[in-house]
């Protein structure tokens, strides 16, 4: 049976809509709070890491991102913890609130497809995700940028593809955790349950994982002592059940990205290094084949989880 | 039944093994009021989300405006507005905010959508709050803006789903006045209710819907004489002994109750004068003696009592 009429006509005034609520509301002021406190801690931590390398390290604005003075985390590192926040409360009620409002019913009545409410709904999310990421990201570069080029060290072609190349590596984590807080969305007709549900898997991911990876490893590829090649299959199979974690593949792509030196992902042989020179920064085209892989994983698994979340939604019952 | 406007034939929607809507069949002319009546959960939401296109039938087809509902969702719902049980809007936004985004979505000129806006709320009298969130409006008003999108849609067909489900007697009335405005405009109308008198006052015609099954369909007038089998309802006030074989002696009588001193008399024709004399004759003391209409609610009873009992 064939549909007439185009799937996509309304998804410009649904992003639109979106946008002015997702920009406007209470939601995002104590969002914008939190970030702005933790990013004055990791502020803090920053400088006091970067006075120490600057004039040793080529990539110094890099470095304004990712070091770190401990306890507290780099910029990267709050991110991390921060993106998957901001995607769920951005989308966890994004279906069920229409429901729970009972405008679902009367918005679909309106000459348009589901797909665009669902598709302007993501893109929306999206984009306030990028707005709110170039902004936090552009803010940071600016005052602690600011300092670094007074001293009159301008930052080079390299650092800012790189800085780009790693704002598109959080946009699509991001979008992994917004395509999973709308998936949830779609799920429960319940707001705080959908919003628990997004939580609960950010917690797995974000703190658990680390800690079943080494478990499972051990039960699946156990090392075998009198064979040493099997104690790389066991880092090797470790390093992929670490993988399936949207949070394990941000990290490798933004250590990619935002630390040229890295070389690679996994075990290296000494056999491997020969000849090469220690802490020489990588090109950003060899960086981004590095995680390639990586970023393709992020992206299918945004594609997953809405198609999912798409089935899900076309074939709910539109009454409350 | 060249003109009509919304058809369904054989329409059906099954849930797994429950039948919600069984072998619909409906024809609703240009510019009518129809009513849909049944008790809750007779199938009525299900009927009109699958004239919308917004359910997918498990079988049967429909045809609105000579769009299908199935293939044709757009432009099915550019002619026709919906207004849907226990309707909600943007609480945050404004009455005109509300109306503004649903007037994009149903691809308004951008040019007229504020005359069109401005001309819909001040048509349903809510010129002044129009501004104001939706949050501070009462159950009325939510109703009353809902009809204001649907004039600003123009469209050719209003469907409303309990249109006064919630409202105190007031509103209600304000609003058949709106719906009689609306069928004087040339729309055609097709609403729901469980509430039978509010449908008698305003519908041309209505069906009577139970079980996901239609009972009845028909003019409120023929529908009241064909179960009833007489459309006359006197109503007596009478003091006095044995006025009951008195009353039952008036040929033409059919059915009586009496209930606190007041007699409510079925009969085939209007006997108002045979039966005041036959409680005069009687020794009683007249004290009241009116016609009153049978209402839909007795046709409603009587026949859902005898579906049931057939069953």
């Amino acid at each position: 049976m064939r549909r007439e009429g185009s799937a996509l006509s309304g998804v410009g005034t649904v992003i639109l809509k979106e946008l002015a609520d997702n920009l406007t509301s209470t939601r995002m002021r104590l969002l914008e709070l939190l970030i702005f406190v933790t990013g004055a801690g990791a502020a803090y931590s920053t400088i006091g890491a970067v006075k120490d390398q600057i004039g040793e390290y080529p990539f110094v604005f890099l470095l304004i991102f990712t070091s770190a003075h401990e306890p507290l985390p780099s910029f990267v590192g709050f991110l991390g913890f921060l993106i998957p926040i901001v995607a769920i409360a951005l989308g966890f009620d994004a279906v069920n609130s229409e429901f729970n409002r009972r405008t679902m019913s009367r918005i679909l009545a309106q000459p348009i497809y589901r797909d665009a409410l669902l598709i302007g709904k993501f893109l929306a999310g999206l984009i306030t995700l990028a707005v709110v990421l170039s902004a936090l990201s552009a803010l940071w570069l600016l005052v602690l940028g600011l300092g670094i080029l007074l001293l009159g060290l301008p930052p080079n072609t390299d650092e800012v593809l790189r800085g780009l190349a790693f704002l598109v590596a959080a946009i699509a984590y991001g979008g992994v955790w917004l395509a999973l807080a709308m998936l949830f969305s779609v799920i429960f007709r319940s707001a705080a349950t959908a919003a628990l549900a997004g939580l609960a898997v950010w917690l797995l991911f974000a703190f658990f994982w680390q800690m079943l990876v080494p478990i499972v490893t051990m039960a699946v590829a156990p090392p075998d002592p009198y064979d040493p090649i099997s104690a790389l299959r066991t880092i090797d199979v470790g390093m992929d059940i670490s993988r399936l974690s949207p949070n394990t593949l941000f990290s490798e792509a933004t250590l990619a990205f935002l630390s040229p030196t890295t070389r690679s992902l996994g075990p290296v042989l000494s056999s491997q290094v020969q000849g090469s020179i220690r802490g020489a920064p990588l090109p950003l085209g060899d960086s981004l084949m590095m995680v390639w892989p990586q970023l393709t994983a992020l992206l299918a698994t945004v594609i997953l989880l809405f198609v999912i979340a798409y089935v899900l939604f076309q074939r709910q019952e539109v009454r409350a | 039944m060249s003109d009509a406007i919304i058809i369904a034939e054989q329409l059906t929607k099954a849930y797994g093994r429950a039948i919600a809507v069984d072998h619909l069949d409906l024809a609703i002319e240009k510019g009518e009021v129809f009513g849909l009546l049944g008790p809750n959960g007779a199938g009525k939401t299900t009927t009109i989300l699958m004239l919308l296109g917004l359910t997918e039938p498990t079988s049967g087809r429909a045809r609105i405006a000579g769009f299908d509902p199935l293939c044709q969702p757009l432009e099915v719902k550019r002619r026709a507005g919906y207004m849907p049980d226990q309707v909600g809007f943007y609480d945050n936004l404004s009455g005109i905010a509300n109306l503004r985004y649903t007037a994009r979505l149903s691809g308004i000129p951008t040019g007229e959508i504020d005359s069109r806006i401005n001309a819909a709320i001040a048509r349903v009298g809510l010129a002044e709050v129009a501004a104001k969130a939706v949050k501070t409006y009462s159950r009325g008003m939510r109703q009353r803006l809902a009809i204001a999108e649907i004039l600003m849609k123009q469209a050719q067909i209003a469907i409303l789903d309990e249109p006064t489900g919630g409202l105190d007697p007031q509103a209600t009335r304000e609003f058949l006045e709106l719906i009689r405005s609306l069928k004087h405009d040339g729309m055609t109308i097709l609403l729901s209710s469980h509430l039978l008198d509010l449908v008698q006052s305003v519908c041309d015609r209505v069906a009577l819907f139970n079980a996901g099954r239609l009972g009845l369909i028909g003019r409120v007038n023929d529908l009241l004489r064909d179960v009833l089998g007489g459309s006359h309802v006197i109503r007596l006030e009478a003091t006095g002994h044995g006025l009951d074989e008195a009353i039952r002696a008036v040929p033409g009588v059919k059915r009586m109750t009496v209930e606190g001193g007041i007699f409510r008399i079925e009969t085939t024709d209007d006997l108002r004068p045979d039966i005041a004399r036959a409680v005069v004759r009687a020794g009683g003391g007249l004290i009241s003696i009116a016609a009153g209409h049978a209402s839909l609610e007795e046709v409603y009873t009587q026949y859902f009592e005898g579906v049931r009992d057939a069953a």
